[in-house]
């Protein structure tokens, strides 16, 4: 196969996995979607192997890599629980990262395998282009590891500060970028396997700080770094499905960042920084003159059955207790009596961007009744009930009201505008932010104590009495 | 008489071919994509860089009209699938084990390429997974 071929061929892929992105704008074109990128993916393979010419031997060493790869991917793919997906992704992540670095090691190794010159006088260009990708990807794939092992409950959710921490990932990236400059004058190995080394402790000394309540941000900023990664690679082997696709990913992963952040009022510098959340802030002294009203399971059903509409508010709650199906099954309850169900999803609801409608989804409901918190906000003043589960930080109105909260200013679900505001919760401690929520104090909340999946299955069944 | 004729045109033929092969063999190994034809075309004046670089510009920008249109519900489904998609560095890992060098960066491209693999088809079949559960209202 002719390189100009090749070259146009990974073209093509890289026009289908835009094809694939743009599918997404709906759920009825997600599919096909999805289907263009598998397609880009394969002519991207077949056109690298008709390109390569491998041996037999080769031929079949790679046949082992893709079953052996392959089949524990598509293993995990089946197995994984839809509530797991935020570490799933992580973890993908981090296997990009590592790979852009094999990669490139692979590419400093053999330079005449990948056209960029020879053992000992690859191009500096190349060199400066590799170097970037494997400084990303080593970055990427620590940074990785400790978010899904912070998102899997293997690690505390609770920012780790280590004292001077600004200064040392500021001299350790100051030592990169000198390294990589000594690398392209001197093509050494151990400077190389250096970089490797100290973007691999960067990426963990960014992630280490950073708290449970931010990991939207943090998911979605790796899963741009992987794209960068993957861009800098393709610049050294000159493969245009690789630029194309770093690019796309790499844009998709800031705007997902972008929007998480703009989702909790803060900036992307302050998420970076660390230091926000994770700790279950002990509640302030002067909760005690405040009284809570509390209900029972036969309470909040009396009340749901009897109104005309209900918003249901699900939160990371509703994810770790597993009770989406519960969740839903409620709705069902209420749409036999009459009444209208409608779901509202708050952008930083979960651990990742999107969490809550995919267990929705796997609930079986129907995503043309799942809003978003713009579509939806108005209608809480019209709403008899807003059933507000595994949901805390999003609901609180001192982000509206009050100037001196924290969080003032990020944007929220105004659940205190329904008539009555029925609030699961397992005790009365703060959320993740740790910040007191108004909301259980007013008169028109009824606090319902307990697990999620439990209280919102008792509920059914106080409802089929 | 024209019988020579005939031979001398045939060996002439046979000669030419012979010439465009090897130029096109000499050429070959130079040959760099899209990126290098065009460099050739402008008289080698521009880098085949200056090339990549505008694709890669000119992407950022694609991605980032398509990615905001993205519907905030499939989120999840959309990382999941870039996900996928960055995993077309295998490329680079099929070119380190094709090449049977043997040694250190056939060793690299195999764990980069079992890597990979991992993230092309658990990323792909995942997407799929999710996808097929968003449902519209049953009326």
């Amino acid at each position: 196969m002719s390189e100009n071929f090749a070259a146009f061929a990974y073209l093509v892929s890289g026009v289908l996995f835009i094809m694939a992105l743009r599918g997404l704008s709906h759920p009825t074109t997600s599919r096909q979607g999805n289907a263009y990128g598998m397609a880009g993916m394969a002519i991207a393979i077949v056109t690298t192997l008709l390109l390569a010419k491998p041996s037999f031997g080769g031929f079949a060493m790679i046949v082992a890599g893709l079953a052996i790869g392959g089949g524990a991917g598509a293993y995990i793919a089946r197995k994984i629980p839809m509530t797991s997906m935020p570490q799933l992704v992580a973890g993908f992540h981090s296997l990009v990262g590592m790979a852009a670095v094999l990669v490139a090691a692979a590419a400093l190794y053999a330079p005449h395998a990948f056209d960029i010159g020879e053992v000992g006088a690859i191009h500096a260009q190349a060199l400066i282009e590799m170097s970037l990708g494997v400084a990303i990807g080593a970055i990427t794939f620590t940074g990785s590891i400790i978010a899904f092992l912070k998102l899997d409950g293997r690690m505390s959710g609770k920012p780790i500060m280590l004292p001077m921490r600004h200064a040392i990932n500021a001299a350790l990236l100051i030592g990169i970028i000198l390294l990589i400059a000594v690398l392209v004058a001197s093509e050494s190995y151990t400077v190389f396997w250096l970089i490797v080394v100290l973007s691999l402790v960067l990426g963990v000394l960014l992630i280490v700080p950073i708290g449970g309540a931010d990991m939207p941000v943090v998911v979605s900023m790796l899963n741009s770094y992987s794209g960068w990664a993957a861009a800098g690679i393709g610049f050294t082997l000159g493969n245009l499905a690789l630029i194309i696709t770093g690019a796309l990913v790499g844009s998709s992963g800031a705007i997902l960042s972008y929007i998480m952040c703009k989702g909790m009022n803060r900036s992307f510098i302050s998420v970076i920084l660390g230091g926000f959340g994770g700790e279950e802030a002990a509640a302030g002294g002067d909760d005690i003159d405040r009284s809570v009203k509390l209900g029972s399971a036969d309470d909040a059903a009396f009340l749901m059955a009897n109104a005309s509409k209900v918003i249901i508010v699900p939160g990371y709650g509703m994810a770790v207790a597993q009770a989406q199906h519960a969740t839903r099954e409620l709705a069902d309850s209420l749409k036999e009596q009459g009444v209208e169900v409608k779901y509202a999803i708050h952008p930083v609801a979960g651990r990742m961007p999107g969490h809550m409608n995919v267990l929705l989804a796997e609930a079986n409901v129907p995503y043309d009744e799942v809003f978003e918190l713009e579509d939806i906000n108005s209608e809480f003043a019209q709403a008899d009930v807003a059933y507000v589960i595994g949901a805390n930080d999003v609901t609180n109105p001192a982000a509206r009201d009050d100037k001196s909260s924290p969080i003032y200013g990020m944007p929220i679900l105004d659940v205190d505008k329904a008539r009555t505001c029925l609030f699961v919760k397992r005790s009365l401690g703060s959320g993740y932010a740790g910040i007191d929520n108004t909301l259980f104090y007013k008169d028109s909340t009824m606090m319902l104590l307990g697990d999620a999946k439990k209280m919102t299955d008792d509920i059914v069944k106080a409802m089929e009495h | 008489m024209s019988e020579s004729l005939l031979d001398t045109a045939l060996d002439n033929l046979e000669q030419a071919v012979i010439a465009v092969r090897t130029a096109a063999e000499t050429a070959g190994p130079a040959g760099d994509g899209v990126a290098a034809a065009v460099h050739a075309a402008s008289g080698g004046a521009i880098d085949p860089f200056v090339f990549r670089l505008a694709i890669f510009v000119l992407a950022i920008f694609v991605g980032y009209y398509v990615v905001w249109s993205v519907t905030p519900a499939l989120h999840t489904p959309l990382m999941a699938v870039t996900n996928a998609i960055s995993s077309v560095i295998v490329v680079g890992a099929l070119l380190a084990v094709g090449a049977s060098l043997s040694g250190w960066a056939t060793g690299f491209g195999f764990v980069a390429l079992v890597l990979a693999s991992v993230n092309i088809f658990g990323g792909f079949l995942v997407t799929q997974r999710m996808l097929a559960m968003y449902k519209k209202k049953e009326k």
